[in-house]
């Protein structure tokens, strides 16, 4: 066993409004440069509806994740090591920027330098790449917006896999939610696996998965490799670009753009711990339907002394252990089984988690009453099908998601009975199998969500990532460094050891360590 | 006049070549290897790419093998096996189908890089100067194909690698062995070494990039220690 921790997030789709901030705010901070104008590292989509980039769930077509070979091997779907170099001068599953949508700008300036006419003049709309008049746009990042479109379009949709599907194109049955994307930062991820070039890697501190721009040379696997088509290609630059998940936020101990700004104070950020040697294992389920419950499996009990102990022989330091035991996302993924992964069955072990979205109840306009089953309505006769939400978070098993949305009903069912009649039910709870401690607890994390409470992300410990604690090169190494400085030293990617054009003689001795007697330049 | 130009683009030139190469690729990657990068435009344009862009690669990968060992091969080393005579016969052939592949290939990475709007928005100048380079020293190696059919016992051929073969060993009076050769020889030789002196500063650097240690990495993951 070697445990590691890492930074996960969960949605709870059941307060998402749709409002877009997430993706507004990620997109000043991270993306608002030439060739990543399509880039959304976060999008908000409506579903039902094909989603961005078009169709990106059906790995049919895009070959994103992981498959299994007959052997019972995880292999990348677009192909093992020789497959991917065989495809590297064409790559047969790359998107088009058509299945984004080709950037674009109005000509804004024709308002104000435009002759007089008859007219009033209008602002048309140019591509950003070649700077040509397009006649409209056909397509972008939120075009199925509030369903927008046909439903002939966007029944598409991967989710309605094993759904009769024709009754919620009626007006009367139509049902809809919202889902917001990143990066996935997966365990398993299969953007690492078909970086020809190594670029992209796992922070083993955070889980955080980065690409290193220096070494990147736009192969563009990696596009094809996520299923979750979040690595988008810079046109520009020529190499990939994704969501960074804020690291340098996150390393301060403060919650990621998208997360902080989050109006309907949805998203929550904790640490998981987890044994990092049966990540393989737990990929390989051999039914798909296993992989939700064997990724759970994967994670660690925080508040187990003999996981403590271990985890701290690991290198884990004990603040972030602490973390793990207050994580909201070890709670709402492990305590209350309310939060699920984003499509298990592409094998990646995604650690973006969501919980399912409760909606109106279908049958009750209909019938005039509620299906009552014991104290809480029927989660079937819900506007959203059980089946479409397992098709998206469980790989198609239903049952973990009824019970999820049971106890989110339940929670409801028993607060409204403790404020309003001054009655605490346990028949609610125990029908849900919560304790009335369980619940007040998720009230309080899920209901009144507070700041505190959504977001528990410990510092990063960079002192204790030398040999021992407190190398002071590592620890410090960034101290007094940037300035005036030799060369390339500002950049932090890939630092050559050496320079051409010549190297300090002596390392900096303000960061604690004194000068080795023997040593000239290191 | 004509011996001094000579011994400057044959025996001096392909040394500035080289070290201008070398050198210059050094520094880039050393000082910009954000600028270090394939460039594919396929996210931009892909219709053709696929079949163009195997095409131009493959034949050219193979073209370029062929010259490395063709010409700097020992003599010595061969003609226990096949005559001079029969290694030209095969060169040609070889050459003509590998070139005819690049040539198809190049014909249709030309087109998209000259008439498609998103390609050419996102062509930099050498971009396009390389691939026109590149495909005007294709057709002038395809053109010494009928000039080696005029002779077939592989003397010409012979004499050329002595001058490669002298270039990278650094032995003196190279360039005499091209002084008697057909000038398509002597414009193909010069391009291809102005190739090698253009090489930093174009696209082609991704070529020091093959990615093989993608086939030794043991296992899928990577994991970065701080």
């Amino acid at each position: 066993m070697t445990i590691r921790a890492q930074i996960g997030m969960v949605l709870n789709l059941d307060k998402c409004i749709g409002c877009h901030t997430c993706s507004i705010t990620c997109k000043n901070v991270w993306t608002s440069r030439g060739g990543v104008e399509y880039a959304w590292f976060n999008n908000v989509e409506s579903k039902p509806g094909v989603g961005y980039p078009r169709n990106w769930e059906d790995q049919s077509e895009w070959k994103g994740g992981w498959e299994l070979t007959k052997g019972g091997k995880l292999k990348p779907k677009i192909g093992g090591k020789m497959g991917v170099l065989s495809n590297i001068f064409a790559n047969p599953d790359l998107p088009l920027i058509d299945d984004y949508y080709e950037p674009f700008t109005y000509e804004y300036d024709h308002l104000k330098s435009a002759k007089e006419s008859k007219t009033v003049p209008t602002a048309r709309m140019k591509s950003a790449i070649t700077g040509k008049f397009k006649e409209k746009p056909d397509w972008g990042v939120n075009w199925e917006e509030i369903l927008g479109g046909e439903f002939e379009k966007r029944s598409k949709d991967y989710n309605f896999a094993n759904v009769e599907k024709e009754i919620y194109g009626e007006f009367e049955n139509t049902f809809m939610m919202y889902l917001p994307r990143l990066c996935e930062h997966c365990l398993n991820p299969s953007c690492v696996a078909s970086c020809p070039s190594g670029a992209i890697y796992k922070r083993e501190e955070d889980g955080i998965v980065l690409i290193d721009q220096d070494k990147c040379r736009g192969w563009r696997m990696c596009v094809s490799g996520c299923p979750y088509k979040k690595i988008y290609f810079n046109w520009q630059s020529g190499k990939s670009e994704k969501c960074t998940f804020c690291y340098p936020r996150i390393e301060a101990g403060e919650p990621t753009v998208c997360s902080e700004t989050c109006v309907g104070r949805i998203r929550y950020l904790g640490v998981l711990l987890y044994d990092s040697d049966k990540i393989e294992e737990a990929a390989s389920a051999k039914d798909e339907k296993d992989l939700y419950q064997s990724q759970c499996d994967l994670f660690l009990d925080p508040n187990d002394p003999d996981v403590i102990e271990r985890a701290l022989a690991d290198g884990v330091p004990q603040s972030w252990i602490e973390g793990a035991q207050n994580s909201p996302v070890y709670k709402m993924a492990m305590d209350w089984k309310i939060a699920f992964p984003l499509h298990p069955e592409y094998r990646t072990l995604p650690m973006v988690w969501y919980v399912p979205p409760l909606s109106p109840i279908q049958s009750a306009a209909e019938a005039g009453k509620l299906d009552q089953d014991g104290m809480i309505p029927d989660v079937k006769s819900l506007r959203i099908p059980n089946k479409y939400l397992a098709n998206m978070l469980t790989a198609g098993d239903e049952a973990p998601i009824i019970s999820a949305l049971e106890r989110m009903i339940a929670m409801r069912v028993y607060m409204r009975g403790k404020t309003v009649n001054g009655v605490e039910d346990p028949a609610v709870l125990e029908q849900v199998g919560m304790s009335k401690e369980q619940m007040d607890e998720m009230y309080q994390l899920m209901a009144i969500a507070d700041y505190e409470d959504r977001f528990v992300i410990p510092t990063n410990h960079r002192e204790y990532a030398g040999d021992g604690p407190f190398d002071q090169e590592i620890a410090f190494s960034a101290r007094s460094e940037c300035g005036f400085s030799f060369g390339n030293d500002s950049n932090t990617g890939t630092k050559p050891k050496t320079n051409l054009f010549g190297t300090q003689t002596h390392a900096n001795t303000l960061s604690g360590t004194p000068r080795k007697p023997s040593g000239g330049s290191k | 006049m004509a011996e001094y130009l000579n011994e400057f683009l044959f025996g001096i030139y392909p040394y500035i070549a080289i070290v201008v190469m070398v050198g210059g690729s050094i520094l880039r990657y050393d000082q910009n290897q954000y600028s270090w990068k394939a460039d594919s435009s396929q996210l931009l344009h892909s219709k053709g790419l696929r079949l163009g862009s195997n095409l131009f690669h493959v034949g050219i990968i193979l073209l370029f093998f062929g010259h490395l060992v063709g010409l700097l091969t020992p003599h010595f080393i061969y003609e226990p096996f096949i005559t001079t005579g029969q290694k030209q016969l095969l060169a040609m052939t070889a050459g003509g189908i590998f070139g005819t592949m690049a040539f198809f290939g190049m014909v249709i990475l030309i087109w998209r890089r000259t008439t498609q709007d998103r390609v050419r928005a996102t062509t930099k100048f050498m971009d396009m100067a390389i691939l026109l380079i590149l495909f005007v020293q294709l057709i002038l190696g395809m053109l010494t194909i009928p000039e080696s059919a005029k002779h077939l016992d592989g003397s010409s051929m012979v004499a050329l690698a002595e001058w490669a073969q002298r270039i990278v060993t650094f032995r003196g009076g190279a360039a005499e062995f091209i002084m008697e050769e057909a000038l398509i020889f002597k414009l193909h030789i010069f391009l291809g070494l102005t190739i090698f002196l253009l090489f930093p500063f174009t696209r082609l650097v991704h070529m020091f990039s093959v990615p093989i240690k993608y086939l030794l990495r043991s296992g899928y993951q990577i994991v970065r220690k701080r």
